[in-house]
């Protein structure tokens, strides 16, 4: 009964959808071109997106399935062109076999080895070799990521200011600075037991933490809003012509 | 006479005075005194550093426009900088010296630079206005050489080696005592109520990965937390799923949970495609994690790794299903929206030591215990260096000056 009255509602409103575009198109409030049947894809996909809000359905599932199948694809081309293409491609197969006045570059032979190895890992024999590729990647990861962690979370966060100076509430701001790096990083102490002392400052240190994530929310959700007045706009404007 | 004579001395030098100052103040430029090129030290050998002292006629009218060649007597026709003559001071020098780095080989064909070794590059300043362009007389010269040791960076590979040793040091020693105290950390201790209520539902149990790939910390973090989940859910013989953007992350995860499975003495209960990819971009992969969470209703969501806008879609939709959700992300700016939506939430440094807390396995305990030491010693040079900047001793600022 439910689900009858759900594919009903679904049917109205695809329905519904439907006429309104039909009219804008006959009537030539949207043209009968590529601009006009843009804005019809992308609101139709909108709307599929935002029926989410009401519960799963299969118009959600479209669009979600679309959107999945078009990612991967554009992935997949973006890889060839940007990747495969100009680094294996241009630069090793194609001189290898013709005479374009460029020798092949023999060391891109080792990176695609090593995407081959990856891909080994749907042979039952040979998955075993696709862990010296994972191992490179982990490897290298690792060692390209610590000193750069080293360098922009402990050096370039070192910089000291005068504790005390002719202005009050430079002095205040500078010490509450101190206090919260000091507080938050003893939150972060691991082995010690959070009693005394330690548990104090570590309880400012919560406050902090917490203060911080408040200001943080407050702005992702204002980001948030004007994304939602955005895709508004765009509907009411752009589909309906309700504003200019 | 003699009056005449004094007049006419006096008038002369009231002439030639008077032409010097016209002439300066008519835009007449005066060139810089020296112009140098020497090879840019701690670089990998592609940098020439080019230097020279101000002029008294630099103004925002008047250019510095910097040519180079290959050969001694030119053409200097390649230009590879223009900019205004009162910009670019070096660092340090009170506006007295210009300086900047150029990459002369992005200017020239591989072909048109001398075969067999690095080339010498000829470079030549002028000064230009709308007026008038002066040369400098000297040519500057320099060849690129690699360096194998940045040592600006010295103080980063001396905490790298300082941090390393504490690290080994401290595995020592939690081998030798295994029993090193580790402070109570909630969400860890929910995840075994989060299978076990997996379990007794019998539904499966979700884990999402962050976006990042296999060189994120946070990723590596996640799958090694991944791994202990992994044992307990093949022991109490619940479904795992796993949905991974990255390839990379997908198939380390795989071998990850199929010797979890291994370990627990379950090899057969690992089913392969319980670790999917679910899609390749940010906004995909949320449409087809959401969907996976409205239609398969898991009894616990997992949320691990680097998370960037999607984190509150996740997160909301795995709390209106009523799972029990838990998330460990070091993205300070996701970690509100899942200390909202989710029941228990790992906040940053915790991630890390997830994975020490739930094993507590000696390697990891020590260098836990580790990096607690390394944190009071920032601690400690932050206090210090903060007092000592007071009284005007700024020796620990240079030292751990970033490269």
């Amino acid at each position: 009964m439910i689900k009858n009255r759900e594919v009903s509602i679904t049917t109205w409103i695809l329905v519904a959808f439907c006429i309104i575009n039909i009219f804008f198109l006959v009537t030539g409030k949207l043209g009968f071109d590529a601009k006009g049947l843009g804005i019809i894809t992308a609101v139709a996909f909108t709307l599929a997106m935002y029926s989410f809000l009401y519960k799963d359905n299969p118009v959600f599932k479209i669009a979600e399935n679309l959107f999945v199948g078009v990612a991967m694809g554009y992935w997949i081309i973006i890889t060839w062109f940007n990747i495969l293409k100009p680094d294996v491609f241009e630069t090793l197969i194609v001189p290898f076999f013709n005479d374009t006045g460029n020798a092949p570059q023999y060391i891109v032979i080792i990176p695609t080895l090593l995407g081959i190895f990856m891909l080994l890992r749907f042979s039952t024999k040979l998955s075993w070799l696709s862990r010296w590729s994972f191992a490179f990647v982990v490897g290298l990861g690792a060692g390209i990521t610590i000193p750069n962690f080293i360098h922009a979370f402990i050096l370039k966060q070192l910089s000291f200011d005068l504790l005390i100076t002719s202005n009050i509430l430079d002095n205040i701001n500078t010490f509450l600075i101190l206090l919260g790096v000091v507080s938050v990083l003893i939150y972060f102490f691991f082995s010690m037991e959070h009693k005394g002392v330690i548990g104090g400052v570590s309880k400012i240190g919560v406050w902090y933490l917490m203060i911080a994530f408040g200001a943080s929310f407050g702005f992702t959700v204002m980001a948030r809003m004007s994304l939602l007045i955005g895709r508004i706009q765009f509907l009411v404007r752009d589909w309906l012509g309700l504003i200019q | 006479m003699n009056k005449i004579l004094l007049t006419f001395i006096l008038s002369i030098l009231v002439l030639h005075n008077t032409s010097t100052a016209f002439a300066v103040g008519g835009n007449k430029l005066v060139p810089p005194s020296d112009f140098q090129a020497f090879d840019t030290p701690n670089d990998d050998g592609r940098s020439i550093s080019l230097r020279w002292p101000s002029s008294p006629s630099e103004s925002t009218e008047v250019e510095y426009v910097v040519y180079v060649s290959i050969r001694k007597s030119g053409p200097f026709n390649t230009e590879v900088l223009r900019i205004n003559s009162n910009t670019m001071y070096k660092e340090g020098s009170d506006s007295n010296f210009h300086y900047v780095e150029i990459k002369p080989e992005l200017f020239f064909n591989k072909e048109s630079v001398v075969t067999g070794g690095k080339p010498d590059y000829f470079f030549k300043l002028f000064m230009m206005s709308d007026i008038e362009n002066v040369a400098i007389k000297n040519i500057a010269s320099a060849t690129p050489k690699g360096n194998w040791f940045n040592w600006k960076k010295l103080n980063n590979f001396i905490i790298l080696i300082a941090f390393s040793t504490l690290v080994l040091l401290f595995i020592e020693h939690a081998k030798k005592n295994p029993n090193l105290y580790l402070r109570k950390i909630s969400g860890l201790d929910a995840i075994d109520e989060a299978l076990g209520r997996a379990t007794e539902m019998g539904k499966p149990v979700l884990f999402v990965h962050g976006l990042n790939g296999m060189g994120s910390i946070s990723t590596i973090a996640a799958v090694n937390i991944l791994g202990k989940i992994a044992i307990r859910v093949a022991e109490y013989d619940t479904t795992l799923k796993v949905s991974n953007i990255d390839p990379i992350v997908l198939s380390v995860s795989q071998e990850v949970i199929k010797e979890s499975y291994l370990e627990a003495g379950r090899p057969d209960a690992y089913v392969e495609d319980n670790v999917f990819m679910a899609a390749s971009e940010q906004f995909p992969y949320v449409a087809a994690v959401s969907g996976i969470m409205l239609r398969e209703k898991p009894a616990a969501n997992f949320f691990m790794g680097y998370f960037y806008a999607e984190s509150l879609i996740l997160a909301e939709t795995g709390a209106a299903t009523g799972a029990i959700q838990i998330a460990a992300t070091d993205s300070y700016t996701q970690l509100p929206f899942f200390i909202t939506t989710c029941d228990y939430t790992l906040i940053g440094e915790e991630l890390y030591a997830a994975s020490a807390y739930l094993s507590r396995e000696p390697l990891l305990l020590g260098s836990l215990r580790a990096q607690d030491i390394g944190k009071g010693i920032i601690i400690a040079v932050l206090v210090l260096g903060a007092v000592l900047a007071t009284f005007g001793i700024d020796f620990i600022s240079l030292i751990l000056k970033a490269g």
